[in-house]
């Protein structure tokens, strides 16, 4: 009884970790084995192993359209976000300016009010301006909610950047735009990278504000919703898992670059 | 590219340099020249207003008014980048994304030279660190990344080096290497090096001359053995080492000699060191030149009466007395221990003897205190 306390109490932690990893992987993994399911019509039960699934990612009407619908939307909206993003951030990090309190907090507003809110409103904005839904006006939604998110990200970067070396820099005859290029943007741009990833993955993923300004345009949320309620083809939890391990390989590809980096050539 | 960058040789001249943030002077009405060559220190408390004479020479902070000028350029209107000048940062800011080699050729290349190897390979061996050539700042011990940021301003070989608390970050034992080596490398390369530290035994050690600053001016400056041992005011008496000032007047004149009544004992100091405008003087008296008198055979000389001790400090190399004197104040005396004598215990009864020539007397309506409570750390 003694041992058994004490086994307890010393591997509590460890424990508290397997459940807490469970909690977190349990419906990743769940994604994943059930993206290898011989499935008819619904994929809830298990039915049996197979490779078709994977072997034919498209095989499914309109999962592909989709699913190119939102990396077009994706890295459309993450291109224009991160720029617009970083230049603010720039702005706000960088320079004294009058309201820039106001445009601190201004900023955040976007992140913290609701996505529903949002969207019903550039819904509203979209019809009364007679634009058609679609393609375009979700690109614009995106990178309205995307912007926010960059900025903080990168002004945090900007913030943590030591002023003394772009004075350095320009102490070592560097000007205003060989300090920019040479040492400021080299020390921001991993910021500016987690940005755009945080982005693209805000966008791709996005389907309150979507489903408010899609028009007849069908994302790969859209269309997981959609087909929820009918019944999921295995093809969506192929999508689904694939997605989950490029963002996996890209986390990890960038920890070992930037500990390279830190230990030198 | 900047073309300045070499051309302008010279001594650098500041006058009438002044920096106001607001309502406050960071830096009043100053007017200085330093010599081409020559190894000169900036010395004062946080907030003495040298570091930002330092981001004025350097191009990094604007002046409200005056003049800065190298030789016959004038200096003032032109970005930190068209200045001959190069800086040794606090904390060195070493780019972090660059390998030793990069950063020090960083200079040289925005400004098109062509041997950049060999001229970086040099100045890797003059700080003798060829071997770390390919890494990356964040590899290097302190002192490493200390001699790299030297070693990243003077390949550019500038009219003038500002060095900013260069040993501020470094441990005692590396500070008092690097000390050395600093001034050997300044012989070695011959610039002007300007240097801004808050630690006095810095500034003594590596400056052929020293000014100190306090509340944006100098107060005194000078050679440091001019400074330790003739200071003209309290403060520096204070800011540079320790010394005893005692309030009292000057009652009578003897030759060379001023007669000095410090609460009924008369003492003597010369008439050329003393720095006052009235008779009420702070009489001064370093520590360590102060003789404690045990054996009631009174050396020639002044001599102060009645003292007891109220503490005692062994530390080694010498013994630290305070001795209360008759009038309430506390005289502090350091004892060199090269006599074979213990050191003596509280409560005895002495006296205190000098050389007359060793004392110095300053205006009596200063502040006493002036420069010995100040915070010694950087700004």
């Amino acid at each position: 009884m003694k041992t058994a306390t004490r086994w307890f109490s010393r591997n509590l932690i460890r424990i508290y970790m397997v459940l807490g990893f469970s909690y977190l992987f349990v419906p990743v993994l769940y994604t994943f084995i059930f993206s290898f399911n011989d499935y008819v019509k619904s994929n809830l039960v298990w039915r049996g192993f197979t490779w078709n699934n994977w072997k034919q990612p498209c095989g499914v009407l309109d999962v592909c359209p989709a699913l190119g619908n939102s990396i077009k939307i994706g890295l459309l909206a993450t291109f224009i976000a991160t720029i617009l993003g970083t230049l603010i951030a720039f702005a706000l990090g960088r320079y004294a300016f009058k309201g820039r309190a106001v445009t601190n907090t201004l900023i955040f507003l976007p992140m913290a009010s609701p996505e529903l809110v949002l969207g019903a409103s550039l819904l509203t904005i979209f019809l009364n301006l007679g634009m058609n839904l679609g393609f375009w006006t979700i690109v614009i939604a995106h990178v309205m909610f995307c912007i926010s998110f960059v900025v903080v990200t990168v002004k945090a970067r900007i913030a943590s950047l030591d002023p003394r070396l772009e004075q350095a820099a320009m102490d070592l005859y560097a000007d205003e735009r060989e300090t920019f290029r040479r040492v400021t943007f080299p020390l921001v741009a991993p910021g500016i990278a987690g940005a755009a990833l945080l982005a693209f993955s805000l966008s791709f993923d996005d389907f309150i504000i979507t489903n408010f300004n899609s028009g007849t345009t069908i994302t790969f949320p859209l269309y997981v919703y959609t087909h929820a309620e009918r019944g999921l083809p295995a093809q969506a939890n192929v999508i689904g898992s694939a997605m989950f391990f490029l963002a996996l390989i890209i986390v990890v590809l960038g920890q070992v670059v930037s500990k390279k980096r830190k230990v030198g050539a | 590219m900047p073309d300045a960058s070499t051309s302008a040789k010279g001594d650098l001249k500041l006058v009438n340099l002044t920096k106001s943030f607001g309502e406050f002077k960071a830096v009043d009405d100053l007017t200085l020249t330093i010599p081409e060559g020559s190894f000169f220190a900036l010395l004062g408390p946080s907030g003495c207003g040298k570091t930002t004479t330092l981001r004025m020479i350097a191009g990094l902070e604007d002046p409200t008014s005056g003049k800065i000028s190298i030789g016959s350029t004038d200096i003032t209107d032109k970005r930190p980048y068209q200045r001959p000048v190069n800086t040794v940062f606090q904390n060195y800011a070493l780019f972090p994304h660059l390998t030793i080699f990069e950063n020090i050729a960083f200079g040289l290349r925005r400004r098109g030279i062509k041997d950049v190897k060999a001229q970086v390979d040099k100045v890797l061996n003059l700080v003798e660190l060829p071997h770390l050539a390919d890494r990356k700042p964040t590899q290097l011990s302190g002192g490493q990344q200390q001699r790299i940021a030297v070693a990243r301003a003077i390949v550019n070989r500038p009219a003038l080096l500002l060095l900013d608390e260069p040993l501020g970050a470094l441990d005692l034992k590396l500070r008092r290497q690097m000390q050395i080596e600093l001034k050997w490398i300044q012989t070695e390369v011959g610039l002007t090096f300007v240097h801004v530290t808050h630690d006095q035994e810095e500034a003594m050690t590596m400056a052929d001359t020293i000014a100190v600053m306090n509340e944006g001016r100098i107060e005194q400056m000078g050679t440091p053995a001019e400074l330790y041992d003739n200071p003209k005011t309290a403060f520096v008496a204070n800011f540079l080492g320790q010394s005893n000032l005692i309030q009292g007047s000057i009652v009578d004149s003897d030759g060379d000699y001023h007669v000095v009544d410090l609460h009924g004992q008369k003492v003597k100091v010369l008439k050329s060191r003393t720095h006052s405008k009235t008779s009420s003087v702070l009489y001064a008296i370093r520590p360590e030149k102060l003789r404690i008198d045990t054996d009631g055979h009174i050396r020639p000389g002044n001599v102060f009466k009645g003292g007891h001790i109220v503490d005692v400090s062994y530390i080694g190399v010498s013994t630290q007395y305070q001795v209360e004197m008759p009038w309430g104040q506390e005289i502090m005396v350091f004892e060199q221990n090269d006599d074979g004598i213990p050191p003596l215990d509280k409560g005895d009864e002495v006296t205190l003897t000098f050389e007359p020539a060793f004392a110095f007397a300053l205006d009596g309506s200063q502040d006493a205190t002036a420069g010995s409570e100040v915070n010694p750390e950087e700004e």
